[in-house]
């Protein structure tokens, strides 16, 4: 039931992403795919779950690797996007 | 894991904590459909991810925070380092890097959560739904991480960027897939061939798995040539999400789901939108080399042979000063000159001087989708002066003088007018059709596609030679003087 459940939840998604996504202009594709990037580091999540509840060491030892790619990601995506996105709006007119 | 916090509020709390950080992800994206709005939608997106992470930690009460928190520090400070000393035009190796590093992580997460199910089970144990989620992650993810990294050296010039296409290259994809899809069968599956074994013995199957899909990754995209890579990256940008959504599925998390599938869509999308950009498919750029060198050498000097004029600083200058309406067209060549600078100056100058000037941007002119806008955005150009190629194409008839700098492929009329060749069908910049054309260029030699182009011995076009940087700020210097 939980798996029809996510997968109801995926199209949905899906859907939704569609509509917004096709609405954003050529000019900021570029800060779109970082920022878009650094939304996946929400895998970031999963490892600090798994790092944390690892009941072997092997596990734990993956999850602390897969946590530090993850913040790598997030934290590198969401700056570089910032800061591309400052010279947009900050441009003069 | 639950511990103190969840003994006090119901699960509840945290399936609409997570709702939440999954509405702030949507309300980001819809900000970024407009630049004004676009730097809170970065901002909203990442308190979402903020929230997400904090619910998470103290939800889940982690065994070891010291831990936990050394990774956080570690891959916050490595982030932080290189989204800072990152230059614009290095910016798509550092996109496809980063994302490699998020599809990685979804195949260890996976990973670690088998070996943490695996633990003392019997065959057959484990949930069908647990076991395909995770094959899919470890696939996904491994072909992203490789995928990336390939793509990455590739833009960054330390893996050779020229397209190959073998029957050898297809056989390893193959097989490589092939082992990968097994072994995932075999974690699915669960048979019991080793007899009554305890299911520990299957766990070697996931790291065959994750060894062939690395392998699958990195065969996809050495083929691959260097003009593609934009429509790779956002290929593996849309895989890292499913990745993403397929830890999702094996963590029965909502805002992994969310969160991934949104990012899924985005790079599919863009792929998309690339691939149409270049009229190429989807299979033509996975499994197709672009441009041939067969005879082209012969046939560059019969087109070229006699017909090219030369021109210079003085006399596009006194173009400039009499014409009405100019538009400029910036290429890779002009992004890696660094000039950018000196050509924002010298559209400032004739937007002074009451000209109607604009850029006119192929929409894969760079090495991202997007990519030369964020790098006139970084020059001060107003995103108002930045036209794409459905709107500017139509004005060019009107258009006194057209400036292209560091561009080749995006203004080739072959693509129009040669049917056999290379990029016919892809949508350029008609710029032959203005008054005047001056290209700056460092010589004749071809772009990516490998092809000459006519453009540059027609009637109404003059070269310029020359360094986009030198030659830009020299055009600056002058029309200054001319104009005081």
């Amino acid at each position: 039931m939980t798996f029809v459940q996510n997968l109801t939840l995926f199209v949905l998604a899906a859907f939704v992403g569609y509509e917004i996504i096709t609405k954003i202009p050529t000019n900021l594709h570029t800060p779109l795919m970082s920022g878009a990037n650094a939304i996946s580091g929400i895998t970031l999540l999963g490892s600090i779950v798994v790092a944390g509840s690892g009941s072997t060491g092997l596990a734990t030892g993956l999850g602390f690797v897969a946590v530090v790619m993850a913040t790598i990601n997030v934290v590198g995506g969401y700056l570089v996007s910032h800061s591309m996105l400052k010279q947009f709006s900050g441009g003069r007119n | 894991m639950a511990g103190i916090i969840s003994s006090y509020l119901p699960e509840a709390a945290l399936q609409l904590a997570y709702l939440v950080a999954g509405i702030l992800f949507i309300q980001g994206l819809r900000d970024m459909t407009h630049p004004r709005t676009a730097t809170r939608g970065n901002q909203i997106s990442a308190a979402g991810m903020f929230l997400a992470v904090l619910v998470t930690a103290l939800w889940f009460e982690i065994l070891s925070p010291l831990l936990v928190g050394a990774a956080l520090l570690i891959g916050g400070a490595v982030g932080v380092w290189l989204a800072v000393t990152v230059e614009t035009t290095e910016m798509p190796q550092l996109v496809g890097l980063f994302n490699g590093f998020g599809g990685g992580a979804s195949a260890l997460v996976a990973g670690a959560e088998l070996i943490d199910q695996f633990n003392g089970l019997a065959v057959g144990a484990l949930p069908i739904g647990l076991t395909a989620s995770a094959a899919i992650a470890g696939i996904i993810g491994s072909v992203t991480f490789w995928g990336s990294l390939v793509a990455g050296g590739k833009l960054h010039g330390v893996v050779g960027d020229s397209p190959v296409s073998t029957n050898v290259g297809h056989a390893l994809k193959a097989s490589s897939l092939g082992i990968a899809l097994v072994a995932g069968l075999f974690l699915i599956v669960q048979p019991d061939l080793l007899g009554a074994a305890p299911l520990a013995g299957w766990i070697p199957s996931y790291w065959v798995l994750v060894v062939a899909a690395s392998l699958l990754g990195i065969f996809l995209v050495v083929p691959i040539g260097g003009a593609d890579m934009p429509v790779v990256i956002a290929l593996l940008n849309s895989y890292s999400g499913l990745a993403a959504a397929t830890t999702g599925f094996v963590l029965n998390n909502t805002v992994l789901i969310i969160a991934g599938t949104l990012v899924g869509a985005s790079g599919m999308i863009l792929t998309v939108i690339m691939c149409e950009s270049m009229n190429r498919s989807l299979t033509n750029v996975f499994f197709g080399g672009l441009g041939s060198d067969d005879g082209d050498s012969e046939d560059m000097e019969e087109i070229y042979e006699g017909q090219i004029q030369e021109t210079s600083g003085d006399e596009v200058v006194m173009l400039l000063e009499t014409a009405r309406r100019v538009v400029v067209v910036p290429g890779y060549g002009m992004a890696v000159a660094q000039a950018q600078h000196a050509v924002a100056e010298l559209v400032e100058l004739l937007d002074e001087d009451g000209v109607d000037v604009e850029f006119g941007i192929h929409p894969v002119a760079g090495r991202m989708p997007g990519h030369m806008n964020a790098l006139l955005a970084e020059a001060d150009v107003p995103y108002e002066k930045m036209r794409e190629l459905e709107e500017v194409n139509p004005t060019f008839s009107q258009t006194d003088v057209v400036i292209v700098t560091g561009a080749n492929d995006v203004v080739n009329p072959k693509a129009n007018e040669d049917d056999g060749s290379p990029i016919s069908g892809m949508p350029v910049l008609n710029v032959e059709e203005a008054g005047q054309v001056i290209v700056n260029k460092r010589s004749l030699s071809p772009g990516f596609s490998g092809i000459p182009n006519p453009l540059f011995a027609r009637d109404n076009t003059s070269m310029l030679y020359g360094d986009a940087k030198a030659s830009m700020q020299d055009l600056v210097n002058k029309y200054k003087e001319a104009r005081s």
